[in-house]
């Protein structure tokens, strides 16, 4: 009977994984080895391959959309995750002030957008952008007089893309700085404040240490969300928009693979872009611990 | 203590707040609104159409129209129920798997814990977009296109789930009382279900929210898979709608509020356990 069950306690833990290790294998290992040997291939569909070796690096490096698709890419990641920091770190600090009433209620609101998948964000924005009828120009037109046909979806596409991801994120990473600030030492706080340092000197010293490994992780975090954007522009402007100011590397590479059929160039974007995003991890990394040691 | 700040600074507080609260929750409001409005009042009206000259709401000309559209001439109980298939099997799934990958690693020792655990990190550092298109390959292979079993294998013991159900296990199951129902002679797979998934059920429902709020916001993956339009969860579905109806504003509010509905009714009646199974992870980790 022992003999038995400690058999089983050997067993068990394998079994338990056996999920997981079979989906890993064949939809991740698999795809994986998969891509290597895609990114080498041209393919029109999944039927028709024709090798190309290098040939697919060498043309994504003089193709003009991809390169438009990086600096769509890279101005909305660095400007959409710029301006959400500090915003949702004000309000996780405004949240989390000991009088405040109805602090439940609000974080609740604040949280709401997120649950909004970035598809219907998308739609949805799409017609507030609207040009005479959408709530944006609307509202601008009656408080401050602006004109009612201003073209968020046409010319102004990439603050149309900011303006609906900080709708959507600010409040999903309040939460995570609200987590962070109950690690600041509540001591140190009233000592700094006794010994008169100001609400400037106690943000810089006290709280903005105490959070910084969370913090990190959640710029890391947003970067990451952001490089990947793609739903987004793509239900925000119907595809690229207007030339092709909405283009992101993850739709180009939807456009290569899926609408034009080649499997092939959208593996090696798909590199291109992991390549981007492991970059970002290892500096993220390299900068915390600078950061412990100083 | 640090005094409590003016009555002033108090009443600025609050109306910052107060302006947020506003942005965050118009633009849902006024694309509830604009659901029961006809396309000439969405010109005529930002938020509900009035009775001439005066500010009365002319609920008169408030209108079904739209939703009888969607569901009559366009299927959109189809749709919603696709959504609702998909993202319950899914998400049972993957918290079911989830959680017993999870066990394995806070609970067990065993040959290859070590490796399991650096395949699980590094199985979550993978970005998505890079699979899309080997994905789609094997998928094609093993004649799963458009179907949506498809699309369910590959989403059903998510990496992060392991590794979240990890944390929360490693302290909160004590080993002791795994060890005397194995001395009483209770099985691995009782145990698991009876002892353990109990214990962490905050963590179960959190992430039975997450995947199903994952699986019904997902858009890439079924616009990629499937082909028949009557296998179309509301993700996809409203992008079709979106592109062939673009000035229908009415009709694309509606559809926008069937599809946000249900999850936001499912978050509010759960979203104490939400919050704090989404937080944890990062805390502790």
């Amino acid at each position: 009977m022992s003999f038995f069950s400690n058999r089983s306690v050997q067993v068990a833990p394998y079994l338990f994984l056996a999920p997981f290790a079979s989906v890993f294998l064949v939809f991740m290992v698999y795809p994986l080895f998969q891509s290597v040997i895609l990114a080498m291939e041209q393919t029109f569909g999944p039927e028709h391959t024709q090798f190309v070796g290098f040939a697919n690096l060498r043309y994504v490096f003089g193709d003009p959309f991809f390169y438009t698709a990086l600096r769509n890419t890279f101005i909305f990641a660095a400007a959409s995750v710029l301006l959400q920091m500090p915003l949702s770190l004000a309000l996780a600090m405004l949240l989390n002030q000991p009088w405040l009433k109805g602090r439940w209620l609000l974080r609740l609101i604040f949280f709401s957008p997120a649950l909004v998948g970035a598809v219907f964000v998308g739609v949805m924005f799409s017609i507030i952008f609207e040009r005479r009828t959408g709530l944006l120009n609307v509202v601008l037109h009656r408080l401050f007089g602006f004109s009612l046909d201003f073209p968020w979806l046409q010319e102004y596409a990439m603050p149309a893309m900011i303006i609906a991801s900080l709708w959507m994120w600010t409040g999903f990473n309040m939460l995570y700085f609200l987590a962070a600030l109950q690690n600041v030492d509540k001591e140190l706080m009233e000592a700094a404040h006794m010994d008169g340092a100001g609400p400037w000197d106690r943000f810089l010293n006290v709280t903005l240490p105490a959070i910084r490994p969370i913090g990190g992780f959640v710029v890391l975090l947003s970067l990451i969300g952001a490089f990947q954007v793609f739903e987004l522009p793509f239900l925000l402007f119907d595809g690229p928009g207007v030339d092709n100011r909405g283009l992101t590397i993850v739709m180009y590479l939807y456009q290569s693979g899926f609408q034009l059929g080649d499997l092939g160039y959208a593996s090696t974007i798909g590199w291109i872009l992991a390549i981007i995003l492991i970059a970002l991890s290892w500096l993220q990394r390299r900068l915390s611990r600078n950061e412990s040691y100083s | 203590m640090i005094d409590r700040p003016s009555n002033l600074i108090q009443l600025l507080v609050y109306a910052v707040l107060a302006f947020f609260t506003v942005i965050t929750l118009v633009p849902l409001v006024w694309l509830l609104v604009g659901a029961f409005k006809t396309n000439e009042d969405f010109f005529g009206y930002l938020f509900f159409p009035l009775k001439e000259g005066g500010l009365a709401i002319d609920w008169a000309r408030l209108t079904l129209e739209n939703f009888r559209g969607l569901f009559f001439s366009l299927n959109f109980g189809n749709y919603i129920a696709n959504s609702f298939f998909l993202a319950s099997v899914t998400s049972v799934l993957a918290t079911l798997f989830a959680a017993m990958g999870g066990y394995a690693l806070a609970k067990f020792q065993f040959a290859g814990r070590q490796l399991m655990l650096g395949v699980v990190l590094f199985a979550i550092i993978i970005p998505a977009p890079l699979l899309l298109a080997p994905v789609f390959q094997l998928i094609y292979q093993l004649n799963l296109l458009n179907t949506y079993t498809g699309l369910i294998l590959p989403a059903m013991a998510p990496a992060f789930g392991i590794f979240l159900f990890r944390q929360a296990m490693l302290n909160s199951v004590p080993t002791e009382l795994l060890e005397a129902a194995r001395i009483d002679g209770c099985g691995e797979g009782r145990i698991f279900l009876t002892i353990v998934l109990p214990i962490v059920r905050p963590m179960v429902g959190a992430f039975l929210l997450i995947t199903f709020l994952g699986t019904w916001n997902n858009f890439i993956m079924p616009q990629v898979l499937l082909q028949s339009e009557e296998m179309f969860p509301l993700s996809v579905a409203i992008a079709q709608l979106r592109g062939t109806y673009s000035t229908d504003y009415g009709m694309i509010s509606a559809g926008t509020v069937i599809s946000i509905a249900p999850v936001m009714c499912l978050f509010l009646l759960l979203q104490r356990e939400f919050i704090s199974g989404l937080t944890s992870g990062a805390v502790k980790g």
